[in-house]
């Protein structure tokens, strides 16, 4: 079965197979200040790490989800040039708020490490100067870009591992699994604190092997604090539309209470704390 | 239940520490010398016994034909007094706590002095008799409220009134908003309560040598009278259930007796608009806590007493119009009461009995009354921050208030009167003001005083504004004089209603537990002050061109370009609201007051947005005629798009030292919004509680919701007959608020997660 299906149409970053290349930041100009691609920003709580947080969407994904909930941060071209003192102001206007409710900072997407100068001023800044709690989310196929400063400025990584099975990887994101295990090691012998996410697919990424794999080597790394099992939706299918794409699990559907819970507890199983 | 009680061998103070509060009356003092904090979590907590779901259950079989009819019963010809209704019963074998309104559960009185056109209205809207000879009492011999207000009003306020600028004022419904220090009761018994009035009284006695003082000293020596006897009526109906409340209390349960008789003589005479308890929970605990340690109660004792309490609490009930409803839907009683808090020696005011009272909206299922409101503070336990969190997530029952702002202000035996208004029990009481129309306003600034929908002269005819495009500067220099007449009209109208309640429909029984020198508050309010807010914004950051009528009146506006609306921590319209509420104070102020109450308003509107909106035509923030304005302080819907915390940051920006009515915030929430477990959830809102009181916040109403769970209520209503959901300053039963109540609700920005 192929996902991508003859006669639709696709995303233009699909075309060119998982080695092409990763569509790059804007090399920053001279001594100008460093500037990135920012799609929006906003406050949550408890989705996007611990408490309540400032978080930072970066625009540009060189992986394309099917399932991708957020397509409007594909490319680098959906979001507004931003420079980091931008940024960090903004986020500032919040500290007082975020210290007494407990949370922090996220920077989430879009991919950051497309943008890790931009991204790493960024964190710097939230973690040094704010004293924020931050977090990085991230697919880990950039991995190899975050240097181990960029790394000190980052207290949590949320590491999405889509599925254990490389070639349902590569259909799920276009991309290749490889590099994001290779990240998952190195954050391991770093000790650096991480949450795992993986969306439950029906029908694509809940066979029970690809689960087990997920999970045996989640509990591999010992560096793995919880495991965020996340329930496919389809609350962003209209912005697949509205960009002009066609949103190919359409007829997917959401996963059970008792399917979400079965996931649930293979990760239980290897002693890792999901939810 | 006999009422032949065993009686504890003790005295009644037996065990209690202290000593000026044994020389006074300072149930304050009382407490501090006597309460034991609780620091722990919820885990002591007991659930409901056989007998409270029996006792709950009948009264839950009763609400389908109440809900169906709108009013169960009525005792349409006896015209209530505490003492005007032999005594009812819920299961009289089985009820701790005894007394009602009437003779029987849910039927309800008429309190004819606030006005008779009321009461026979009413009557006529549910289809009973209109006793003529009690017309011809209050229209012929006795005059009420309503009356003489109508006969003080000037031409100007009633334009005013007509034309909904100034609206929902309490000059033909009872004011409420008077918080008797029903604690007094249980700690010192009537007949200390009656021989202090005395003395109070006595001092009165010598003939004032300034004029000016005359009418004064005369008044408090009548009204102090009126207390006395009214102490003296409340007596007579304990007695008549068995009771004797001449002296104080000496056990937990005779304790909430004696507290629910005072309230109880207060309901029975007074139809406010808000009727509130106080601050209650810490000061039963000192007695509960004395007989646990007696070995007389044990948990689920203990929380039996306070859930037959609570349940006499759920069916108070007052008979009311339809224009009333339509102003403050789902039949609100507002039986506010204010748990928590942090005293001013730095100890919480969590006790035991604060969970207790918590503990009813799992033993007895969610209610909107009483009103249970949180006194919030970084500071409280956090085993007690956690359960209000998760209470809310369960029941969406519970309100939060500032601790850290009110504290300060009024001392730590504050309690909320109604939705948001602070004041210090037994020590201060509040006119209550409704509220004034800031989105009219505005547009009477920019059509010169006509109204927008009847084209009449109602404000000062201070010339429309005339450009293509209006002018940010020219409006707000027209906005400034029509806010000007506004405010003098709207204390003058104020003056003449409180003159009026109180010479005719003077509150005996709950100012006979206030001191005799209070403090009063004249307290205004402010509407629509989103919409007033993103018009400035609009008409300042983008381009607005009213569209006029033949006769000059704009009746429309073409908004083009996009403007930065409040709700989104942006300084550019936050600014202009806070400005609007500052400077409507400023104005406020320069009028006189009756008796010397000091200035204060509220940015809250309870359920009367959607008629504000309904008076109102379109407005230059692209608000069409008719549609509901949003909340109290909330963003208008749908504008607030970064999440409730920054929503809720524009909202903490309005200062509370120009609104010390309170500003209220009501915030609806998906549970995913939360967090992802029901752990992480109860955190983060406790949290989100903490940040937003650090960050000068005052009120949050806090709905843990999804939409598909209110609009399956619309469709099935009996499926969810106790579905709680708070609307602003107060909570309602979804099912009974009426069709248009309800997509007003839906309508409100659902904060969610994606």
């Amino acid at each position: 079965m192929s996902l991508i299906q003859p006669g639709k149409a696709l995303p233009p970053i699909l075309t060119g197979g998982p080695d092409r290349p990763v569509e790059e930041a804007v090399p920053r100009r001279g001594s100008g200040p460093v500037t990135g691609s920012v799609h929006s920003w906003d406050l949550s709580t408890g989705v996007d790490g611990p408490g309540t947080r400032f978080v930072v969407f970066v625009a540009g994904c060189p992986l394309a989800c099917l399932y991708c909930h957020n397509p409007d941060t594909l490319r680098m071209s959906n979001g507004k040039r931003a420079t980091t003192d931008e940024v960090v102001t903004e986020a500032a206007r919040y500290v007082q708020f975020i210290r007494a409710a407990g949370g922090g900072f996220t920077v989430s997407g879009g991919e950051p490490m497309l943008q890790p100068d931009f991204v790493g001023e960024i964190l710097r800044r939230c973690h040094d100067d704010l004293g924020l709690h931050t977090a990085l989310d991230t697919s880990g196929f950039l991995g190899a870009r975050a240097t181990d400063s960029f790394l000190d400025s980052v207290d949590l990584v949320l590491l999405d591992i889509k599925s254990w099975d490389r070639e349902l990887y590569v259909r799920l994101t276009s991309r290749q699994l490889e590099p994001t295990l290779v990240f998952a090691r190195r954050l391991a012998d770093l000790g650096k604190e991480v949450w795992v996410r993986f969306v439950l697919v029906p029908g694509l990424t809940d066979a029970p092997e690809n689960v087990a794999g997920v999970a045996a080597f989640t509990a591999s790394l010992g560096n793995v604090t919880r495991v965020d099992i996340l329930p496919f939706h389809k609350l962003g299918s209209d912005k697949w539309a509205g960009l002009g794409m066609d949103f190919t699990l359409a007829d997917t559907p959401v996963p059970s209470a008792a399917q979400i819970a079965e996931a649930r507890s293979v990760f239980s199983s290897y002693g890792l704390y999901a939810v | 239940m006999t009422t032949q009680q065993q009686r504890p061998v003790r005295s009644a103070w037996d065990g209690f520490r202290g000593g000026l509060w044994r020389d006074e009356i300072n149930v304050r003092d009382f407490i501090q010398q006597n309460y034991t904090p609780y620091e722990g979590d919820s885990s002591f907590l007991a659930g409901p016994t056989e007998r409270t779901t029996a006792v709950w259950k009948k009264i839950t079989d009763l609400f389908p034909e109440e809900r169906a009819k709108g009013v169960l019963d009525v005792s349409y010809d006896v015209p209530s007094t505490i003492t005007a209704h032999p005594p009812g019963y819920i299961d009289q074998d089985r009820e701790l706590i005894v007394g009602l309104q009437t003779d029987a559960p849910l039927k309800r009185a008429i309190m004819p002095y606030g006005g008779w056109r009321m009461v026979a209205g009413a009557l006529k809207t549910y289809g009973y008799p209109v006793s003529s000879e009690l017309e011809k009492v209050f229209t012929r011999y006795r005059k009420t409220h309503n009356a003489g207000v109508f006969d003080a009003y000037t031409p100007d306020i009633r334009a005013a009134r007509k034309a909904g600028v100034v609206t929902g004022l309490p000059d033909a419904y009872g004011r409420g908003r008077i918080i008797g220090d029903y604690r007094r009761v249980p700690l010192y018994g009537v007949d200390r309560l009656i021989a202090a009035k005395q003395e109070e009284k006595a001092d009165l006695d010598a003939m004032p040598r300034d004029a000016s003082r005359l009418e004064e000293v005369i008044r408090e020596r009548e009204e102090i009278s009126e207390q006395i006897r009214a102490l003296g009526e409340l007596k007579e109906m304990a007695a008549s259930y068995g009771y004797d409340v001449s002296g104080p209390a000496s056990s937990g349960r005779e304790a909430v007796q004696w507290l629910y008789f005072a309230y109880l003589a207060a309901v029975k005479e007074q139809n406010g608009a808000a009727m509130s308890l106080g601050r209650t929970s810490t000061f039963v605990d000192v007695y509960l806590q004395r007989d646990v340690d007696a070995g007389m109660l044990d948990e689920s004792a203990a929380q039996e007493i306070v859930d037959d309490f609570i349940i006499k609490l759920r069916i108070v009930r007052f008979l009311r119009t339809p224009e009333y409803d339509e102003l403050f839907s789902g039949d609100p009683t507002w039986v506010t009461e204010s748990i928590g808090g942090i005293g001013s020696d730095g100890r919480t005011l969590v006790t035991r009995t604060s969970f207790r009272y918590l503990q009813t909206l799992y033993n007895l299922g969610p209610a909107p009354e009483p009103n249970m409101t949180v006194f919030w503070s970084p500071a409280l336990p956090q085993g007690f921050k956690e359960f209000c969190a998760q209470v809310s997530i369960d029941t969406s029952s519970l309100q939060y208030e500032s601790d850290e702002l009110m504290r300060p202000r009024f001392g730590d035996d504050t309690a909320i009167a109604c939705c948001v208004s602070a004041m210090e029990v037994g020590k201060q009481m509040q006119f209550f003001g409704a509220r004034v129309n800031l989105a009219k306003t505005l547009l009477y600034a920019i059509n010169g005083g006509r109204d927008e929908l009847s084209g009449a002269q109602v404000g000062p005819n201070t010339g429309a504004v005339t450009g293509e495009v209006l002018d940010y500067d020219e409006v707000l220099g027209r906005l400034d004089l029509q806010m000007e007449w506004l405010a003098e009209t709207y204390v003058h109208a104020l003056n003449v209603i409180h003159y009026m309640h109180d010479k005719y429909a003077y509150e005996r029984l709950e100012m006979a537990l206030h001191d005799r020198d209070i403090r009063r508050t004249m307290a205004c309010g402010i509407a629509g002050l989103s919409v007033a807010a993103d018009s400035l914004s609009a008409i300042k950051y983008a381009r607005v061109a009213p569209v006029r009528d033949k006769t000059g009146l704009a009746v429309d506006f073409r908004v083009e370009g996009e403007y930065p609306a409040y709700g989104n921590n942006d300084e550019r319209p936050d600014a202009i609201a806070v400005w609007l509420v500052e400077e409507f104070m400023r104005k406020v102020r320069r009028h006189p007051t009756y008796r010397g109450a000091e200035h204060t308003q509220s940015v809250l509107t309870i359920t009367s947005n959607v008629v504000y909106g309904k008076k109102t035509g379109n407005t230059p923030d692209g608000r069409r005629a008719g549609e509901p304005f949003s909340p109290g302080a909330n963003p208008m819907n749908g504008r607030d798009t970064h999440g409730y915390v920054a929503s809720a940051l524009s909202v903490a920006k309005l200062p509370y030292e120009q609104a010390e009515d309170g500003v209220s915030l009501t915030n609806t929430i998906t549970p995913d919004a939360l967090g992802r477990t029901p752990e992480d959830r109860i955190r983060n809102l406790a949290g989100v509680l903490d940040g937003f009181v650090t960050s000068q916040g005052f009120h949050m109403n806090v709905n843990v919701l999804n939409r598909d769970t209110l609009m399956d209520a619309m469709e099935h209503p009996e499926k969810y007959p106790q579905l709680t959901v708070r609307v602003s300053g107060y909570a309602v039963n979804f099912v009974r608020l009426t069709r248009e109540q309800q997509l007003d609700v839906l309508g409100r920005t659902f904060h969610g997660s994606l």
